[in-house]
């Protein structure tokens, strides 16, 4: 519990060192309302898919197909929407479409015993697959503006998108799920032992399926977010950012081994993924450089627990 | 070659781990190592082995002070550890095993897998045992794991072993197997560390033994001063009155009943029925598959056949949640993997099974998960510093605490408890048969599985003995004895 405090501020000493280093480097972004604003909306996404994949995590499992949910669900939003559908029928049926997937994630972990690293490498390609045979190669761009506002304009009288708002809610959800619930006790316990859980009457396989599930809908609702912000639906929205959210849970504290980890530790990683993220992309830095640096501080995250345990058992 | 500690001291922190130990290994001879748990055996076994550098006295091979800088200092100094759960490559061959990271090569550097199975078949031999190297480790049983592991150690000239409770695990025969092996190191001249809380077996196999208690050193000299009485005394510092304080109680109604219960290729037609206030014990030997059969009575597996009821009603097969509402509580065979989430706080792992009468709609209230907690460690007298310890740094008799008062906090009606007191200190052993005497006195229900006959005989108002899947003997406590429950167990001429 102490290291992980201490992971935390941490973590926060690193969030102020990408702002100052960051505001001064590009001219400020991270001061100016615009520029807040950019950065908000464009972490949000990642965010909002950390917080269930937390979760997912501290379970000693793991989801790899995120991103691809979230381009299905993008692209059967612009599908529906050619199709003549209203949007208020479009968005229920995209998230229920994301559960699934998480669903059928869950079934082959829970009910064939199978391992979800291996699992969601499959579908992965597999929602990725669909993803295109929904919608192809198009994008759709005609959604109303009472909509794409969500993701293009902040809330009134401030410079907060509408989808970090969306977070910052569900943030709370999942903070109060994870660390004060009795189901957040049985996702740690899980985690560290499942053995044990299950010698302890916890319904393991039950537990790691709503995990699932919640997963997929989140990725949807992810889905949408991002859909919305570039007001455009394309079966290829979100390629490779399952990368960045895992990079975030993992930075944010929690184990890769499960057992370990807090709601709070991830909603910094992200900001501090975040920001940085924009930073260099404001600083006209290739993206190439991000996506090094996002795989750096991805074994960073994994390699500065294992080092700092060595240390405080003071061998070797 | 002897190797000695000399005044040997170790501390964690403010934790005083080993104070001024002293002990000698000498060639062609088995030392015991005994005490309580938390005595400090496990942090000598660890000096020893060069996992911890003392912090005072001196480390001796052969009366030269040496220091192992690291276990594969001692292992190249001869020294090899034997532990209570060996860790083999599951895939790979008995003889790969054995020849791990010292494989014998032919030229070009391919691997000889013939002198390597020959190697293995020699090592055998002088150990007068019977593994084929050929088939894989997976599948040994853990009493031919731990000699796989004996031969790994003499393959790379260890001339010291420690066996740390290597008969914890092991059923009657295979103990007498090991007793012959350790038999054949002694007349090949290794020195024999050899740690058990069972005092019978270290007069039956030792010649020299060490007593620690709390860290301290108590004694070390040549068995044949001692008797077990006097070596228990020296362990506990006192007097050990009672220690199968079993009352008498008036058994009540039926409070579980086991119809016809099967699972296939483990255990078949198992029926049997608890009263409350009576203790009922499995017998049998290790495999038997009296673990199984508490396994599926509380659900963590799903029988194929029969039926489990309680006051008469049958409950869901196959669901310890269901098991847990009709009032049946569970203290599992192996507690560091099934009974305590280890890197979890000690208030945490009590409240386990609790989760939800600890909470107000799906919210968590800590307040009551923290006195939960603290009254079962006041009723349990355990021995904490802090309950938001995690329960790993607890000795093995006081984990063993969390776990009952993980489950007697749920007050159940029937409890299993399976190998209640395997590996945990002389002290704590005689607390838990009092605690479960007299819950039994309050009317709880217990099964219990045990493979310490004395414990059984001691414990139980009536004993089944589990042979091969099967029960095959059915024992009240007046008939019970040593020899009808082995002959029934073994299978050898019943009568």
């Amino acid at each position: 519990m102490k290291s992980l405090l201490r992971w935390e501020s941490a973590l926060a000493v690193l969030l102020v060192l990408v702002v100052v280093v960051g505001s001064a480097a590009t001219g400020g972004i991270f001061l100016t309302g615009r520029g807040a604003f950019n950065v908000g909306s464009d972490l949000a996404v990642m965010a909002l898919i950390a917080l269930p994949l937390t979760l997912v995590i501290v379970a000693a499992e793991i989801d790899l197909s995120v991103a691809s949910v979230l381009g299905l669900s993008s692209a059967l939003m612009g599908a529906l929407w050619n199709e003549g559908w209203p949007l208020e029928a479009i968005l229920p049926v995209v998230i229920i479409v994301g559960a699934l997937c998480g669903a059928v994630n869950g079934f082959l972990v829970t009910k064939l015993g199978l391992p979800s690293l291996a699992v969601t490498i499959g579908s992965l390609a597999l929602y990725r697959g669909l993803a295109f045979v929904v919608l192809g190669d198009q994008a759709v761009a005609d959604f109303p503006d009472s909509y794409t506002q969500f993701g293009t304009t902040p809330v009134p009288g401030t410079w907060i998108p509408y989808p970090i708002l969306l977070f910052a809610v569900l943030a709370v959800v999942f903070g109060l799920l994870l660390h004060a619930t009795t189901f957040g006790r049985a996702v740690f316990a899980i985690g560290a032992n499942e053995e044990a859980a299950r010698f302890s009457g916890i319904r393991v396989k039950r537990i790691k399926f709503i995990l699932f599930v919640l997963t997929g809908a989140v990725a949807a609702l992810a889905g949408i977010v991002y859909t919305l912000r570039f007001a455009s639906a394309r079966a290829d929205n979100g390629t490779g950012l399952e990368l960045e959210v895992v990079t975030a849970v993992l930075l944010g504290g929690v184990s890769i081994f499960g057992g370990r980890g807090t709601i709070g530790g991830v909603i910094l990683a992200a900001l501090v993924l975040g920001g940085l993220t924009d930073a260099l992309i404001v600083d006209d830095i290739a993206t190439e450089v991000v996506k090094l640096v996002t795989g750096l501080l991805l074994l960073a995250s994994v390699f500065a627990p294992a080092v700092t345990q060595r240390m405080s058992r003071g061998t070797p | 070659m002897e190797v000695a500690l000399a005044e040997v001291s170790k501390s964690f922190g403010a934790v005083r781990a080993l104070r001024e130990v002293s002990l000698t290994l000498t060639p062609g001879r088995a030392h015991a190592l005994l005490g309580e748990n938390g005595a400090g055996k496990s942090t000598l076994i660890k000096v020893l082995a060069g996992v911890h550098r003392p912090d005072g006295g001196q480390l001796l091979v052969d009366g030269e002070p040496t220091r192992f800088a690291s276990p594969a200092d001692a292992k190249a100094a001869g020294v090899a550890v034997i532990y209570q759960e060996p860790t083999l490559f599951g895939d790979l061959s008995v003889a790969e095993n054995v020849a791990m990271g010292r494989h014998p090569t032919r030229r070009g550097g391919m691997v000889d897998t013939a002198a390597m199975r020959e190697q293995a078949e020699l090592l055998f031999e002088r150990l007068g045992v019977d593994i084929d190297p050929k088939r894989p480790a997976r599948g040994l049983s853990i009493a031919d794991q731990q000699l796989v592991e004996i031969a790994k150690a003499l393959s790379s000239d260890a001339r010291v072993i420690i066996m740390d409770e290597p008969t914890a695990a092991l059923s009657g025969t295979e103990v007498a197997r090991l007793f012959g092996v350790v038999g054949a190191l002694r007349e090949h001249g290794a020195a024999v560390l050899f740690v058990s809380h069972r005092i019978d077996e270290v007069f039956e196999l030792c010649q020299d033994a060490t007593v620690l208690r709390d860290g301290g050193f108590v004694w070390s000299g040549p068995l044949s001063e001692q008797t077990p009485d006097g070596v228990v005394r020296l362990m506990v510092g006192r007097d050990l009155d009672a220690l199968f304080p079993k009352q008498d109680v008036e058994a009540g109604d039926t409070a579980l009943e086991v119809r016809r219960l099967t699972r296939e290729g483990v255990f078949t037609d198992v029926s049997f029925d608890v009263r409350a206030g009576e203790i009922l014990a499995l017998a049998g030997l290790v495999g038997a598959g009296r673990s199984e059969i508490a396994r599926a009575v509380f659900g963590v597996d799903k029988p194929d056949g029969g039926e489990v009821l309680v006051r008469g009603k049958r409950i869901r097969p196959g669901s310890p949640g269901a098991a847990m509402a009709a009032g049946i509580g569970f203290v599992p065979e192996d507690r560091r993997q099934q009974g305590l989430v280890l890197a979890a706080s000690i208030e945490r792992n009590a409240a386990l099974a609790s989760l939800n009468r600890l909470s107000r709609l799906g919210f968590l209230r800590s307040s009551a998960e923290r006195s939960l907690a603290r009254d079962w460690a006041v009723k349990l007298q355990l021995k904490f510093s802090r309950l938001t310890d995690p329960v790993g740094v607890l000795s093995g008799g006081n984990q063993q605490k969390v776990v009952l008062a993980k489950w007697l906090s749920r007050q159940p009606k029937i409890l299993i408890v399976d190998e209640p007191t395997r590996g945990i200190d002389v002290g704590t052993k005689a607390e838990v048969h009092r605690l479960l005497s007299e819950l039994a006195a309050q009317g709880v229900a217990i099964l219990m599985i045990s493979s310490e006959l004395p414990e059984v005989l001691g414990m139980a108002d009536r004993v089944l003995v589990v042979r091969e899947g099967r029960l095959v003997g059915e024992f009240s406590r007046a008939e019970a004895d040593e020899e009808r429950i082995v002959l029934a167990a073994t299978g050898v001429a019943a009568g």
